[in-house]
């Protein structure tokens, strides 16, 4: 079968391997019902967008799949384990294997962007030496274009150069799947879409499975080779971006005009 | 207005009240476990320690100077004329050393120490709560309760008796000067006279204290901190509940230990 590059991938790539399996996972915080029964898989070498307006439960999903929130109940299964089965230990290990860039960035204020960096290094003094470390922190910078930057704090930092270190943060581990929640939020268009490319840029270098979560749509439509949209907690809708580009569904219309 | 619906929404607050208060005590008891089980983990956070020695103990240092030596000077200069009208003013050194090193200094210190340190933590650890920062840690694989928390109550637990000590010395000096204001006696003999008062007694009880003062105001900072709600305004909660329980917790643990030290004496 002729390899589908993974940029035209406009549809579920079924001869890839599923590295990210979710079934029927529920979450409730009281009596509210966050996810209903959430169903979905992310294939090898994918960027996977899931839409929807806040509070349709996109940010609650991607904190259940890195066991930073726990599911009610459910399947969460990355790279064949289930994360709610795991000891802190074994979900470390599988943590390593994932990148996270947080909405706000997360970035350490009491560090600087090269300490930022080097933190997710700092447990693998055993494998990287002190040059080693410094080339990969070098690398990641590089790779977003901001090597100049490397003593300067955080608060020294635009919102988008901030997202752009958040960003080599999180691939200085050189991780399998990436999970974006909310990555252009906050920022200007312009910066927006700089971000976009750069999702795409790390996804073409260092071959990552990606979700990425938003409402913004340039960003979905610059990134996404399938679309998946949650409307209160349950999937709504789910295709390729030209699908809902052209649907004549109200709901995903409104995303869309 | 239907007596009976007053009744049972009262009876729901009540309710609800209670269920918060004993849901509270739970969270800290599980944080105190949890505390304990991080603190005797392998992989200790020597650098953070000592960081966070050097924020808490050394960059406390001047307010706790201005502190203590105000606090002698204000004593000497108000003990003295009532020590006067008993013709009992060379008992001066002796009684403000002796306040100064089982009372004052102790709970002064610990009090300040709890408006600027345990503000601090609860504020720190709350803005990095909001900011997602503590979760980005624990996906570094770095457990954020051993790496923040742990050094931030071990730093606060070894700095707080020395910086007790430094107050009690710095306190007897400004005692000294405001011996001096009205009088004249030499350094040495000012702090012979008060030494000589001092005994092993007054000492070790208030020195033993001062650790219990540094551990109540790391831990009630970083309970406060590591469990802030979502939205800026919960820093400022933080911070300010920091202060408030720490100083009530030392108030109420320095009533225990001057109960424990009298069935001693």
């Amino acid at each position: 079968m002729e390899e589908v590059p993974i940029n035209h991938m406009k549809t579920k790539p079924h001869n890839r391997k599923v590295v990210i399996e979710i079934k029927l996972l529920k979450k409730s915080f009281g009596d509210q019902e966050v996810l209903k029964e959430i169903s979905l898989d992310l294939y090898d070498g994918e960027n996977l967008v899931i839409l929807g307006k806040s509070g349709s439960g996109k940010s609650v999903l991607i904190k259940c799949i890195v066991g930073l929130l726990n599911a009610d109940s459910g399947i969460i299964r990355i790279l064949g384990q289930n994360i709610p089965d795991l000891q802190s230990k074994e979900l470390s290990l599988i943590r390593e294997k994932i990148g996270f860039l947080f909405q706000s960035g997360a970035l350490y204020d009491s560090m600087t962007v090269r300490e930022n960096l080097e933190f997710p290094l700092r447990k693998k003094k055993d494998i990287f030496t002190k040059e080693q470390v410094d080339k990969k922190v070098l690398e990641a910078l590089n790779h977003v274009g901001l090597t100049d930057e490397l003593d300067k704090m955080p608060a020294q930092l635009s919102g988008g150069m901030r997202k752009r270190v958040s960003l080599a943060r999180t691939i200085v581990t050189n991780p399998l799947i990436m999970l974006y929640d909310e990555p252009t939020t906050g920022l200007d268009p312009v910066t927006s879409e700089e971000i976009s490319m750069l999702i795409n840029d790390v996804q073409k270098k260092y071959k990552t499975s990606s979700i990425i979560i938003t409402h913004d749509i340039k960003c979905a439509l610059l990134t996404a080779d399938r679309i998946i949209m949650l409307k209160d907690g349950e999937i709504y809708k789910e295709g390729a971006p030209e699908n809902f580009e052209n649907s004549s569904d109200a709901y995903a219309k409104s995303f869309f005009k | 207005m239907n007596p009976n619906t007053d009744y049972m929404e009262i009876m729901n607050s009540v309710r609800s009240k209670t269920f918060t208060f004993f849901e509270e005590i739970a969270d800290i008891f599980t944080f105190i476990q949890v505390i304990i089980k991080e603190t005797f983990s392998r992989d200790f956070e020597f650098k953070e320690f000592f960081y966070q020695c050097f924020q808490i103990g050394y960059k406390t240092l001047p307010l706790i100077a201005i502190t203590g030596t105000i606090m002698g000077l204000v004593l000497t200069i108000q003990s003295r004329p009532v020590l006067a009208d008993f013709g009992a003013v060379s008992m001066l050194p002796g009684m403000i050393a002796v306040s100064l090193i089982r009372e004052m200094g102790p709970v002064i210190t610990a009090l300040i120490c709890a408006g600027k340190i345990g503000s601090g933590i609860g504020a720190e650890l709350s803005s990095m709560k909001v900011t997602e920062q503590i979760d980005a840690m624990e996906l570094s694989s770095t457990n954020p309760i051993r790496y923040l928390v742990v050094t931030r109550i071990l730093a606060a637990t070894l700095m707080l008796p020395v910086l007790v000590l430094y107050a009690d010395l710095l306190g007897i000096l400004g005692s000294w000067a405001g011996a001096n204001i009205k009088g004249d006696v030499t350094f040495i003999l000012f702090f012979s006279q008060a030494f000589s008062h001092v005994g092993f007694i007054d000492f070790i009880p208030a020195f033993i204290k001062t650790f219990l003062f540094g551990a109540v105001i790391g831990f009630v900072g970083s309970y406060k901190g590591y469990h802030a709600g979502k939205g800026t305004a919960s820093v400022g909660e933080a911070a300010h509940s920091s202060v408030v329980q720490a100083s009530l917790l030392i108030i109420i643990v320095d009533m225990i230990a001057v109960q424990i030290t009298d069935m001693f004496i």
